[in-house]
């Protein structure tokens, strides 16, 4: 006889680092049901935007995730810049590049590493983990921050990138390939991973599109999404091709991503080549006026951030959209239907941020 | 006989992301990763509370998750010690002024180090992990383990459970 029951995933859980709960109702091993359970990490972020001086906001709106944290920063700045009409500095448009593709390739490596400990791989959650230091190191070293860098600014960033610190910056992502190339092919090619991720949390294309997946969800299941292509910051000036894939499972996504490394360490290194010199930043007088929907293409998607002034040092509004809370609903639809080993895998490999999500 | 100093040697760490940007989870995280290591002070990472001696916390108290701190510290046996980790478990750090944010994690649970950063690097975590097992230690020796110490909840709206799913 089949009997139902209800089990509580979180949110304090050994494999999800994140503080969501999932209620799985299930039948036997099988999930018929997933209801998530949220507020555990709402700071209220948007009502301090509100209190806070706008230019004061910009590190606010860095401290959303701690992941993505530049790019947080960055949107909120490309948003008000726009707002007030102020033309970057080309330099600061590559710069911001720069960081926010290490920012990238730490992001994926993070993630590429909870799936191993998820799945059960703790050798290789560590050997990414210790690559992804490498990642760090660079961060410090341009910024003197690890993970929160707070160099973005209205009107530009704050630090150079001196000729040096850029050779540096190039021997270091040789060395990261170097020792990514002895690691990866354990997660794209192993036998037991495979099993792990293969045909797991299947998302159709069409369901993709419905549900309004984006970024290595969405692409992953086939659809071509990357808002880089829209060449905001100095995109338009580099080469990149998207990253995609069509089977929509556990193992396409992992793919994506591992992927994307390549072609964030190649955007890095486009950018450093071709930055033009010059000033890193411009004067900002005044206060923002009107409205503004910014968007940019974070690690795990898109990025929305709506940005209203009056007139005043304080925003009238603003409103945070994170990729996971596009992603919940993909989520829940792939839930449905799995086996609760498969919970962790499936969970973690829409690389959830639930402290964005609810700000 | 001296007793043992089995806390010292190795104390569990359970982590617990209260309501913190991520910032300080993944410095944590790092901790545990082979650059910082901190196996190598015996200091292992459990998911269970009722293994742990010590509870690391990582951000701010809400309404929402001050009952399930309370809840996590309440099940780790006696004697434990508490770690806040970054400014955000201090005073609330930039969050402070939120209408969800009660402060600090000691409006909820004693706290016996705080780690100053936002974030904290690791290894300022380290130290305060280690010095945690150092009072852990006292506290074994001074034989309080059967007084725990209780704090009221205090400024904390009961949530109710979301409806049950049929
Ligand atoms: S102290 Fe800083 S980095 Fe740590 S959780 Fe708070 S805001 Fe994030």
């Amino acid at each position: 006889m089949i009997r139902r029951n209800t089990i509580p995933f979180g949110p304090q859980h050994p494999v999800l680092p994140e503080p969501i709960q999932l209620r799985l109702v299930m039948e036997d091993e099988k999930i018929v049901e997933a209801l998530p359970s949220i507020g555990y990490v709402h700071r209220g972020l948007e009502k301090i935007a509100e209190k806070k001086d706008y230019v004061q906001d910009v590190y606010l709106a860095e401290r959303i995730c701690g992941i993505c944290s530049f790019m947080h920063s960055q949107n909120y700045c490309q948003g008000i810049e726009s707002l007030m009409n102020v033309a970057v500095p080309d330099r600061a448009r590559f710069l911001r590049v720069v960081w926010a593709e290490i920012h990238r390739i730490h992001s994926h490596l993070l993630i590429l590493g909870l799936l191993a400990d998820a799945f059960g791989f703790e050798n290789l959650f560590m050997r990414l983990w210790q690559i992804r230091e490498l990642v760090l190191d660079i961060m410090e070293k341009t910024t003197g921050g690890r993970v929160i860098l707070g160099v973005c600014t209205i009107g530009g960033v704050k630090r150079d990138i001196t000729p040096e610190t850029s050779d540096y910056i190039l021997r270091q992502l040789d060395e990261i390939e170097r020792q990514l190339s002895a690691v990866l092919p354990s997660l794209t090619h192993d036998y037991s991973v495979k099993q792990r991720l293969v045909g797991i949390g299947v998302l159709p294309k069409d369901k993709a599109y419905e549900l309004g997946a984006v970024g290595p969800v969405a692409r992953a299941s086939g659809v071509a999404m990357d808002l880089r292509e829209s060449g905001y910051a100095a995109y338009g000036e580099l080469n990149f091709a998207m990253v995609t894939e069509s089977a929509g499972d556990c193992y396409a996504r992992t793919l994506v991503r591992v992927r994307e490394l390549a072609t964030s360490a190649d955007l890095t290194r486009q950018a450093l080549a071709k930055m033009p010199s010059g000033p890193i930043t411009t004067p900002v007088k005044g206060s923002p006026t009107g409205e503004v929907l910014a968007r940019i293409e974070q690690p795990r998607g898109e990025l929305n951030f709506y940005i209203k002034g009056n007139g005043s040092r304080n925003l009238e509004r603003f409103r945070v959209r994170t990729p996971t809370f596009a992603n919940l609903p993909p989520l829940l639809h792939m839930l449905t239907g799995c086996q609760l080993a498969d919970v962790p895998v499936i969970a973690i490999c829409i690389d959830p941020c639930i402290s964005c999500t609810e700000r | 006989m001296p007793a043992m100093s089995t806390f010292k040697k190795s104390p569990w760490v359970v982590h617990f992301n209260c309501n913190s940007c991520n910032g300080c989870d993944i410095e944590f995280l790092a901790c545990l990763t082979p650059v910082y290591d901190l196996e190598r002070f015996g200091i292992l990472h459990v998911g269970n509370p009722k293994h742990a001696d010590v509870l690391l916390v990582t951000g701010s108290v809400n309404h929402r998750n001050a009952r399930v701190l309370r809840n996590v510290y309440d099940q780790m046996p006696a004697p434990k010690v508490v770690v806040a980790c970054g400014v955000c478990a201090a005073t609330g750090g930039i969050f402070a002024d939120g209408y969800n944010v009660l402060g600090g994690i000691d409006k909820v649970v004693p706290v016996d180090v705080f780690v100053p950063g936002c974030p904290a690097r690791p290894e300022a975590m380290i130290d305060g992990i280690i010095r945690a097992a150092e009072i852990l230690e006292s506290r074994n020796t001074a034989a309080i383990t059967s007084v725990s110490c209780r704090k009221p909840l205090h400024r904390c709206t009961p949530v109710p459970d979301s409806p049950k799913p049929v």
